[in-house]
């Protein structure tokens, strides 16, 4: 057991920032599902608004994403 | 994850794939040829040899590689025809060189082995930044001070419109950070899954707990495989329709 506490602060503070990635999670999931909800009432219309999904999922995964950057950052560049 | 491995000489750290080597001998300057150079090479020629190759023939009825090249153009045609609407079709050789280069870079890294050029932030940002810039002074010459419209919500209630302008401000600022996060942090975070499975698979020669665990990491490694290939055209594009919808705003940026 060595090491300092600024290394265990830093490790923790990286499982920490994992929580983020929960968060966008339920994003992601609560795009999709919507769509799909969205999607099953009118087939018709959702051919042409797949590109709108893409857009809604990557605005709320690069917030999970933005986590998982804080968190490698705490794990290897602090 | 390495701790498994033991003193067997398996051991690796999932980021080690990321590391940026000189391909000869010598140091890492800025101008010493590394595998990042020697990927990136490979992917312009991939895309050359595709679109030379491809449309060199121009047969009526298109064979194998002509229909990969039509299909691809005819993809991004639509999607910024699509998205940025008529006048946007003007900078399409632009969208669509970005695409070409994000797919095939990102889809040349799943070869074991090789290195992932878009996995790095460094190689991403310079592509967001290109695209923030060509975008904002596109805005600026072509609707002059209007552009600045962007951020005021004239739909908004009069008090209100302070604040969003503040708000709208700040998310345009952020645009690039986000654009080239997005697609860096995918590629890495995929590939270093990969890694932490593959770290697990040799556990069977080393202990009996391995019977159990080598043939699941196998399978998962199989899994996350087929997933990065769904997530490596996902993100190439992504970044191409996201900067469609810059160039929406910079061409109408009226709300």
């Amino acid at each position: 057991m060595t090491g300092d506490i600024v290394q265990m602060g830093a490790y923790i503070g990286a499982g920490l920032a994992c929580m983020g990635m929960g968060g966008s999670a339920i994003g992601v999931g609560n795009v999709a599902g919507n769509f799909l909800a969205g999607a099953l009432r009118n087939p018709s219309a959702a051919a042409g608004q797949t590109a709108t999904l893409f857009i809604g999922i990557a605005f709320a995964e690069a917030l999970g994403i933005f986590s998982f950057l804080v968190a490698l950052l705490l794990m290897f560049a602090v | 994850m390495a701790g498994e491995a033991g003193n067997e000489g398996l051991t690796f750290h999932p980021m080690d794939q990321f590391k940026v080597k000189p391909l000869f001998e010598g140091a890492l300057d800025y101008f010493a040829l590394s595998n990042a150079t020697l990927w990136m090479g490979i992917t312009v020629l991939c895309i050359i040899v595709l679109f030379v190759l491809g449309t060199g023939k121009r047969a009526v009825v298109p064979g194998r590689l002509q229909s990969v090249a039509e299909l691809a153009y005819s993809f991004v045609y639509k999607m910024v025809e699509d998205v940025s609407g008529h006048d946007g079709v003007k900078y399409f050789p632009y969208v669509f060189t970005l695409f070409c280069f994000i797919v095939f870079s990102n889809f040349l890294g799943l070869i074991p082995g090789a290195f992932t050029t878009t996995s790095h932030i460094a190689v991403t940002a310079v592509l967001a930044m290109m695209v923030f810039l060509f975008v904002t002074i596109l805005g600026f010459v072509k609707n002059g001070f209007h552009f600045l419209g962007l951020f005021w919500v004239s739909s908004a209630p009069l008090a209100l419109r302070p604040v969003l302008a503040l708000i709208e401000l700040i998310s345009y600022f952020v645009r690039p950070v986000s654009h080239s996060i997005r697609l860096a942090g995918n590629m890495m975070a995929g590939h270093a899954v990969i890694k932490v499975f593959a770290a697990f698979a040799p556990l069977i020669l080393m202990s009996w707990v391995g019977v159990a665990v080598t043939p699941l990491s196998i399978l998962a490694i199989t899994a996350m495989y087929g997933l990065e290939i769904l997530v490596c055209f996902i993100q190439a594009y992504v970044f191409t329709i996201l900067t469609c919808v810059y160039l929406r705003d910079a061409l109408h940026p009226g709300h």
